[in-house]
C-alpha cells in the first residue's frame, strides 16, 4: 500500500536520524544530501539499503546518484512503491 | 630528538572487564576483585561452548559513546576511542601541533565482530546488507585510524598487530617514534573485543582457555598449582606519551618515564613459549640495558602471568635466566588473576598499571593463589599489596604473544 509522501519523509528522517545522528527535523524535502546534510556516499548507501527494506522498493545503484535532495528521495520512493 | 630523548608518561586510560575508566580499575585491582562472570550471550549454549565465562567489558560504551558512534565503529574501535578520550583529558587534552601528534594503537585480532557480522549479512541477506563501512570497520587499523580522525593526530597512526603483546609493541613503537623525532606526543595502547563465539572457540578447541565454568572469579589463578589456562577479556588501554620536553613546556603532570623497550622473536613454536626462556629473556635483558638500569634497579615487575600451566613457569624461568640472583629483589604481580586476558589490550593495560604501581609505589597482589606452584622461583605478591621503595625505582612489565613475540618495557619513576 503506498503511503503518503509525509509519511514517507518522516520514515527517511528516522533513517538519516539512525545513520548520521542529524535530527530529524533538520531531513526536510528542499535539502540536499551532500551538501545540506553532509552526508557521505558511503552513508547514503546505507540509507539507501535502509530505505529499500523500509519502504519496500529497490532503489538501483544507477539510481541514487539522481537523488540529489531528500524530496528526490521521497518521490522516487513513493512512485516505485507497489 | 635523539636516541636518549627522555619519554614520559602524561595521561591515562582504559576500559575493562573492572571498570569503564583507569580510576575504577585500579581501585578494583587493589580491591583484589576478579572482572570474571558468567557469558549470557546466546551463542554459548547455542554451540554447547566447553568454557561459559570471560572477563567481559565492565561499562559498555554504548553508554559513553554516540548512537552514530557506535554503529560506525567495531566494538574494538569504540573501546580504543573511550579509553584514547580518558587518556587525553587526563593529559589535559592539550594544544598541540597535529602533525607533531601521533596514534599507536594495537590489536591482536582487530574488528573479528564486524568481520562475522557482515559474513553473515552476506549469506542470509545478499550483498545489498553488506554495511559499506564493513572494511573500515573490520581492519585491524579501525582503531588507530578513528582516534586519529577524532583527536586530529597527523604525524601518523600506526597499528602493531603481534597477538598479545600487540599493545606492548605500540608503546615501544611510540618510544622509538619519538625518539626518531617523529612526534612529541603519542596516544599509545591496544584494543581487543574478541568475546565473539568464533575466537572463543578457537581458543577453547586449543585448550587454552580455563574450565572452571563453576567458578570463574578463582578461574585465572597465576602461579597456582591449579592453574587450567587463561581468562579471555576484552577491552583497551591507552596511554599519552610525550617528550620530556615537551611535557614540560606545556606544563603537564607526569605519572613516570617510559624509559625503554626490549624485543625479540622466539622462533621456536607458533603458539608454545620457548620452554627455557631465551627469547623472552633477552627481551628483558635489552630492556633494561636500554633503560641504562642494572637488575638490581627493579623493584617490581607486572608478569604475562596468564594463568596457563606452561606459559607461567617458562616466564618465571625466562625472568630467572634474565636476571639471576637479582630476581629475588622483585616483587612480581599477575594482574591478569583480576582482569583476565585483555589479548592485544593485555600489554597496554599492564603497562598503564606497571605506571601506576610505580607512581603509587605499590605492587598489587596477585589474587587465586592458594597453592603456590613450587616450579615458580619469583617472588610473587600475594595476600597483600606490596610497598615499593622510596627513592629512584623501576619497574619492568612482559607481553609476549602467539607467534612467538616478545616485548618489555621499562618504567622508571620520576
Amino acid at each position: 500500500m503506498a503511503q503518503s509522501e509525509q509519511e514517507i519523509l518522516a520514515g527517511l528522517a528516522e533513517i538519516v536520524n539512525e545513520e548520521t545522528g542529524l535530527d530529524p527535523e533538520a531531513v526536510q524535502s528542499d535539502k540536499a544530501f551532500t551538501d545540506d546534510l553532509d552526508i557521505d556516499s558511503l552513508s547514503m548507501m546505507t540509507i539507501v539499503v535502509n530505505a529499500e527494506e523500509k519502504f519496500g522498493v529497490r532503489i538501483p545503484d544507477d539510481e541514487v546518484k539522481n537523488l540529489r535532495t531528500v524530496g528526490d528521495a521521497v518521490s522516487y520512493i513513493q512512485s516505485n512503491q507497489s | 630528538m635523539s636516541s636518549d630523548t627522555t619519554v614520559v608518561v602524561t595521561g591515562l586510560g582504559a576500559t575493562t572487564p573492572l571498570g569503564g575508566t583507569i580510576t575504577e580499575t585500579w581501585e578494583a585491582i587493589l580491591a583484589g576483585k576478579s572482572g570474571a562472570r558468567p557469558l549470557t550471550q546466546e551463542w554459548v549454549q547455542e554451540y554447547d561452548l566447553p568454557v561459559t565465562f570471560a572477563a567481559s567489558i565492565h561499562t559498555s560504551p554504548e553508554e559513553v559513546l554516540s548512537k552514530v558512534e557506535c554503529r560506525r565503529m567495531d566494538p574494538s574501535a569504540q573501546y580504543a576511542m573511550v579509553a584514547s578520550r580518558e587518556a587525553w583529558a587526563d593529559a589535559g587534552s592539550p594544544e598541540v601541533d597535529p602533525e607533531r601528534f601521533m596514534v599507536a594503537i594495537g590489536t591482536g585480532i582487530g574488528g573479528v565482530h564486524t568481520l562475522l557480522a557482515q559474513w553473515d549479512n552476506l549469506r542470509e541477506k545478499g550483498v545489498r546488507r553488506v554495511f559499506p563501512l564493513a572494511v573500515p570497520m573490520l581492519m585491524p587499523n579501525t582503531s588507530s585510524g578513528n582516534v586519529s580522525l577524532a583527536l586530529g593526530a597527523r604525524a601518523g597512526a600506526h597499528t602493531a598487530v603481534s597477538a598479545c603483546a600487540s599493545g606492548a609493541e605500540s608503546m615501544a613503537l611510540a618510544i622509538d617514534q619519538i625518539r626518531a623525532g617523529r612526534a612529541d606526543i603519542v596516544i599509545a595502547g591496544g584494543t581487543e573485543a574478541a568475546i565473539h563465539p568464533l575466537p572463543f572457540a578457537g581458543f577453547a578447541q586449543m585448550q587454552a582457555l580455563s574450565t572452571r565454568n563453576d567458578d570463574p572469579e578463582h578461574a585465572s589463578r597465576p602461579y597456582d598449582t591449579d592453574r587450567d589456562g587463561f581468562v579471555m577479556g576484552e577491552g583497551a588501554g591507552v596511554l599519552v606519551l610525550e617528550s620530556l620536553e615537551h611535557a614540560k613546556a606545556r606544563g603537564a603532570k607526569i605519572y613516570a618515564e617510559l624509559a625503554s623497550a626490549g624485543m625479540s622473536a622466539d622462533a621456536h613454536h607458533i603458539t608454545a613459549p620457548e620452554p627455557e626462556g631465551a627469547g623472552a629473556s633477552r627481551a628483558m635483558t635489552e630492556a633494561v640495558e636500554r633503560a641504562g638500569l642494572s637488575p638490581k634497579d627493579i623493584v617490581h615487575i607486572n608478569a604475562h602471568a596468564t594463568s596457563t600451566p606452561v606459559g607461567d613457569i617458562a616466564e618465571s624461568n625466562a625472568i630467572r635466566r634474565a636476571f639471576g640472583d637479582a630476581t629475588d629483589g622483585m616483587a612480581v604481580t599477575g594482574t591478569k588473576s583480576m582482569t583476565g586476558h585483555l589479548l592485544g589490550a593485555a600489554g597496554a593495560l599492564e603497562g598503564l598499571l606497571t605506571v601506576l604501581s610505580v607512581h603509587h609505589r605499590i605492587a598489587p597482589a596477585t589474587i587465586n593463589i592458594e597453592n603456590f606452584d613450587p616450579q615458580i622461583t619469583l617472588d610473587v605478591v600475594r595476600g597483600e599489596h606490596r610497598k615499593l621503595p622510596d627513592g629512584d625505582i623501576a619497574a619492568l612489565n612482559n607481553s609476549f604473544g602467539f607467534g612467538g613475540h616478545n616485548v618489555a618495557l621499562t618504567v622508571k619513576s620520576i
